[in-house]
């Protein structure tokens, strides 16, 4: 696990950046789900840096598209991409969008608008059958993407369809754009709401490195369901004075404080 | 035409297996040979047409065609953003079908009218949009349309449309099709109102007025040559569209008269007006109501080239 460990690093620190560089926001989604980022392109996803439209690679998409900077943090340590790509993020003429983008190497699908990933993950899951293949298809998914009608209405049919080669991370940091989660929908009992609607769901700590393993590298945790898996995350993660904060979700980290609380990351353990 | 539409896929499908159909609980009555001969290949997400949308994209992308299929604003604007996003920007390979373009279903009212779709689908980049007029269009616009690899709005009409063609025509997507040629006034209609552009060319030329008619079966990429041809070598153009008067085949043809400094002598848009169409009646009483009629197009033809 010590190269997940080091990979979550590397990608807090390039998100802390990248945002500084861009003067962009949500660095608290980044942060949040770091750790699953790290373990997924790390140890689970069978994905070729050198072949990233590999026919039978497994599928990620990520639903929360404006994290997207962690998963461009991911594939430039996997390379898939240039590392000095990153520092154009957000720049004129830059390499890499705001929202995660399907014109870089190694993103499957474009999202920014939330509601869309599951949707589109169920149809790949869909054609992975068709296709007799063993690929897995995972979506990430966030508390503001779980209040949408379209990721609903797609995990009524993944669970009618029993895509079992279908898994849903929510990175369940429940803050939100406006508020914390509780304040703005109140998603209460996610797991047993999951459960009720046809899925296998489990909830796993979204930091702890050996809980997320033992969670993505068992899939599907039930057959003939697809897998729900809840992660307990914290929201910018990473820096102490912005956790579970809304404002997080619009801050950079400026340009005073930001060797700091990056010497703060890189001196964890 | 919803028939012909069903039954020409079902034979292309037999033969193409990329092919799969995702509905959202609309095809009573037309869609079971699809399902009882690919179950495989069919997929009913219930009344859920953004995850319809979303899930026939996510087929796509893995190098399958998927066709969405429902009546009138279901499959189009409930779901617009993820035709933007997912289909659009992905240039997936997905064909939005809708039943009921106009208003096909007359007496249910305003939510099943479809009357701003042509000039919403035509403004999505990547978007390729069709109006088929009978069913020798609709046979070969769903040919064309599993032949082209990309987006695709298909504006299907509804059913017992009499023929406009005498016979199978050479449906190029982007290439109008001249019904009937003709030398004052060239009229230009998209869909199964062409009938009533036929008859009211018929009745003009009992009275000496010469009309050229087009199918303009392809709104985008619209054909320029045929503005262009028809600008400089007749006496006008006429366009008449079962759509809000904003942003249809009109609007579409105007574009290129504006864009390529045309002067038709005379340039006229015969449209449904830009309201909420609430009146109760069948498809040819509201065309009636709103001077489209093969009467009332007539009419307005007579009054735009003597004016």
């Amino acid at each position: 696990m010590e190269n997940c460990k080091k990979l979550a690093k590397q990608i807090r620190i390039d998100s802390i950046r990248m945002t500084n560089n861009g003067k962009s926001g949500h660095v608290g989604s980044m942060l949040s789900m770091a750790d699953m980022i790290a373990v997924l392109y790390e140890k689970i996803l069978n994905v070729d840096p050198k072949n990233p439209k590999m026919p039978d690679r497994d599928r990620f998409v990520l639903s929360k598209g404006h994290a997207g900077a962690a998963v461009y943090s991911a594939l430039a340590n996997k390379g898939f991409i240039p590392r000095d790509w990153l520092m154009t993020y957000y720049c004129d003429n830059g390499k890499l969008m705001g929202h995660i983008s399907h014109k870089v190497p190694g993103v499957e699908f474009s999202t920014g608008s939330l509601g869309h990933g599951l949707p589109v993950a169920v149809g790949m899951a869909i054609a992975a059958r068709y296709a007799k293949s063993d690929r897995r298809i995972i979506c990430m998914s966030s508390d503001g993407d779980m209040n949408e009608g379209s990721t609903w209405e797609a995990i009524m049919f993944a669970a009618q369809e029993k895509l079992s080669n279908l898994t849903l991370v929510i990175d369940y940091n429940q803050v939100q754009a406006l508020g914390h989660s509780e304040e703005v929908i109140d998603l209460r009992d996610l797991k047993a709401k999951l459960e009720n609607f046809g899925w296998s769901a489990c909830e796993i700590d979204g930091h702890n490195l050996d809980e997320i393993y033992a969670s993505f590298s068992s899939l599907p945790h039930k057959e003939g369901k697809p897998t729900a898996i809840i992660a307990h995350t914290i929201k910018c993660k990473g820096i102490p004075a912005l956790e579970d904060t809304v404002k997080s979700h619009y801050r950079f980290i400026p340009d005073e404080d930001i060797e700091q609380v990056i010497k703060k990351i890189e001196e964890e353990e | 035409m919803r028939a012909v539409f069903n039954k020409t896929l079902l034979e292309i499908a037999k033969k193409d297996p990329r092919i799969h159909m995702v509905l959202a609980d609309i095809g009573y009555g037309e869609i079971e040979p699809f399902r009882d001969a690919f179950p495989d290949r069919y997929y009913n997400v219930g009344v859920a047409e953004q995850n319809m949308t979303g899930v026939a994209c996510g087929i796509a992308m893995e190098g399958n065609i998927s066709i969405t299929y429902s009546i009138a604003n279901f499959p189009t604007l409930r779901c617009l953003e993820q035709i933007r996003n997912d289909v659009c920007y992905h240039n997936a390979n997905v064909k939005i079908v809708i039943i009921g373009g106009g208003v096909s279903y007359g007496p249910l009212g305003m939510s099943h009218h479809s009357t701003e779709d042509i000039a919403i689908m035509r403004a999505l980049p990547n978007m390729v949009v069709v109006v088929p007029c009978d069913n020798y269009e609709a046979v070969a616009a769903t040919h064309a349309m599993i032949e082209y690899d990309g987006p695709l709005y298909y504006r299907c009409g509804y059913k017992g449309e009499k023929d406009i063609h005498s016979g199978p025509v050479d449906f190029k997507i982007g290439k109008a099709i001249t019904v009937r040629e003709g030398s004052d006034v060239t009229l230009m209609f998209a869909g199964p109102v062409g009938l009533n552009v036929v008859h009211a060319a018929d009745i003009l030329a009992k009275e000496g007025i010469s009309c050229r008619i087009v199918s303009m079966h392809t709104i985008k990429p619209i054909d320029k040559e045929a503005i262009i041809d028809a600008s400089k070598n007749t006496g006008g153009i006429i366009t008449i569209e079962e759509h809000n008067l904003s942003g249809g085949l009109g609007g579409a043809v105007s574009e290129v008269i504006c864009d390529e400094h045309l002067s038709p002598k005379v340039f006229k848009r015969i449209a449904l007006p830009d309201v909420n169409v609430a009146l109760i009646g069948h498809q040819e009483w509201i065309r009636d109501q709103f001077g489209m009629s093969a009467e009332g197009i007539a009419k307005q033809i007579k009054e735009a080239i003597q004016k």
